[in-house]
């Protein structure tokens, strides 16, 4: 038996010696997250967004999000990844890995494959410019979604990578952001609040509510986001341990708490449950726990889940009704104020003081209270919040005199999927 | 040969094709439509904001008739479609000139 035991603790020796061997299991679990993730935008955002326009431009959506997937793909290979991040200095990448250079088979990144690293991370760049599609749809030119996501993502979403994961100034303060509260969901939201001023409202918005054309489809895309968001959050501990594990938990418990939260408000402010709104509050809980997916514990969750709808329920109807700006399907109230929300609460659960609320500590040894933490979660939110929107109130200026931004009023009467790229969603009889 | 042509409650026409079938009156072609009468639609919710849905989905329904079946068909239609409450419907009727059966290439009021 002891010999067993020591013939056995030689096979593993290797990898107790040497921490920067593959890790099968952590490579495995990061693979099927990648995939996990790209699904979140296709087909799950695409149907999710393209139930909520009109029928003459569902595929106006669909197309918006596999152009942007395509493209985000292939700058993020060509540069994205080296801005993000390889060395370069507080505020933004190098270009030593630009074509993904010196990435082989064998190359690691931590204990998973660098080349894996790279792609679990091209799946986060190609979802965020496509959630801001929901800020300007309906009435903006296809040039105009291309040429303006190939530069946001080079501009704002690229180096904020890098401030938060990529070794950045951020990241040095010990900002918590887990799953991308900031890099994803405030950037997102923030350019399509910006955008929604920049471009206008749609023609006839504020007279009348412009209706969803097709609510299952949406139902259908939130489901595959819930599903998917397992990969979002749960691969980001990119390990398959507890962490990953927990992660997928508290994702979960805020999901259900969103859905449901929202669910009820609605029902008691207004008389009846909606699927929109229960869905709505889907994405709420889920895009509020992201930044704090790696940090709360399951009680924290449940909390975060249920602010997070009330929150963002009264931001939907504070933007649209208020303040009459046609984010046209809430982009900025839903994941701008969720990842705003989130951030901050990553710091509130972090703690291990709160009984059965706490999580699993603040990020830095010399940071030691929530006030504290609360500070660095700020900064962070503010910091990519004023980035974002000045950067992008900028390319749109730029891709606005390089080849315009909304269409005509004509032309968004006739609907963008004939008018754009010449085709019909739906050929029925 | 007549034209019946009646707007009724979507839900109804299972009922309506029913009564019909009871007197013998052996086709019609139905379209999904959307209209708006006396009865000025719902209201429904949206992110918080009531509002008023004008055009409601109704059914048409195109029915050619003898002139010896028609008080009956009316009567059949009208009972049952209806409900006692607002947007049931109308129907109203016109003349048709001539009428083909395209298999056989009979025409008149044999083809009804």
């Amino acid at each position: 038996m002891k010999q067993t035991i020591f013939a056995l603790f030689f096979l593993f020796l290797p990898s107790l010696v040497f921490a920067d061997e593959l890790n099968a299991a952590n490579t495995s679990w990061i693979l099927t997250s990648t995939a996990l993730v790209l699904f979140m935008t296709l087909p799950g955002l695409a149907l999710f967004y393209g139930g909520l326009v009109r029928t003459r431009n569902v595929l106006s959506i669909l197309m918006q999000c596999f152009a942007i997937a395509g493209i985000a793909s292939i700058l993020w290979l060509v540069v994205g990844y080296s801005i993000a991040f390889s060395e370069g200095n507080a505020y933004f990448g190098g270009l030593s890995k630009v074509l993904f250079a010196g990435i082989q088979e064998d190359t690691l990144s931590g204990d998973i494959p660098e080349s894996l690293f790279a792609l679990f991370q091209m799946t986060f760049a190609v979802i965020t410019p496509a959630l801001i599609i929901g800020g300007f749809a309906e009435r903006i030119k296809f040039s105009a979604v291309l040429l303006f996501s190939s530069i946001w993502l080079l501009v704002v979403y690229a180096p904020i990578t890098h401030w938060v994961w990529g070794g950045g100034w951020l990241q040095e303060m010990g900002l918590l952001d887990f799953a991308g509260g900031t890099v994803v969901h405030i950037t997102a939201g923030t350019a399509a609040l910006v955008a929604a001023m920049v471009l206008g409202p749609r023609k006839g918005f504020g007279a009348k509510p412009i209706m969803p054309h097709n609510m299952t489809m949406t139902i259908m895309g939130a489901g595959m986001l819930w599903v998917g968001w397992f990969g979002f959050n749960g691969g980001s501990a990119l390990a398959a341990n507890g962490d990953a594990a927990m992660a997928m938990l508290v994702t979960h418990i805020s999901a259900a708490a969103g859905a449901m939260t929202w669910m009820f408000y609605e029902w008691i402010k207004f008389g009846k449950p909606s699927a929109l709104g229960a869905v709505t509050g889907l994405i709420a809980g889920l895009g509020t726990i992201t930044p704090a997916s790696g940090f709360v514990g399951p009680g924290g969750a449940l909390l975060i889940g249920i602010l997070a709808s009330i929150v963002c329920f009264n931001a939907v109807i504070i933007i649209k009704q208020k303040l009459k700006i046609d984010d046209s399907l809430d982009v900025f109230p839903v994941h701008g104020v969720g990842g705003i929300l989130g951030t901050m609460l990553a710091g509130v659960f972090a703690s291990t003081q709160l009984g059965v609320f706490s999580g699993q500590g603040f990020s830095l040894e010399t940071i030691t209270s929530i006030p504290q933490q609360l500070g660095v979660q700020a900064i962070g939110v503010i910091s990519t919040l004023l980035y974002t929107a000045v950067a992008t109130y900028i390319i749109l200026k730029i891709v606005q005199m390089m080849v315009g931004l909304r269409v005509s009023e004509d032309e968004e009467s006739q609907g963008l999927d004939i008018v754009d790229h010449e085709e019909r969603g739906y050929d029925m009889l | 040969m007549k034209l019946i042509t009646a707007i009724i409650k979507p839900y109804k026409l299972d009922d309506v094709r029913e009564a019909l079938t009871d007197i013998n009156v052996s086709g019609m072609t139905v379209t999904e439509v959307k209209g708006y009468g006396r009865q000025k639609g719902h209201t429904e919710l949206y992110r918080g904001a009531e509002y008023v849905v004008e055009f409601l989905p109704k059914v048409k329904l195109e029915i050619a008739v003898t002139e010896e079946q028609l008080e009956a068909s009316l009567n059949a239609i009208e009972k049952a479609a209806k409900t006692g409450k607002i947007g049931d419907g109308k129907i109203f009727v016109t003349s048709i000139e001539q009428a083909v059966r395209i298999r056989t290439g009979e025409q008149g009021a044999d083809v009804l």
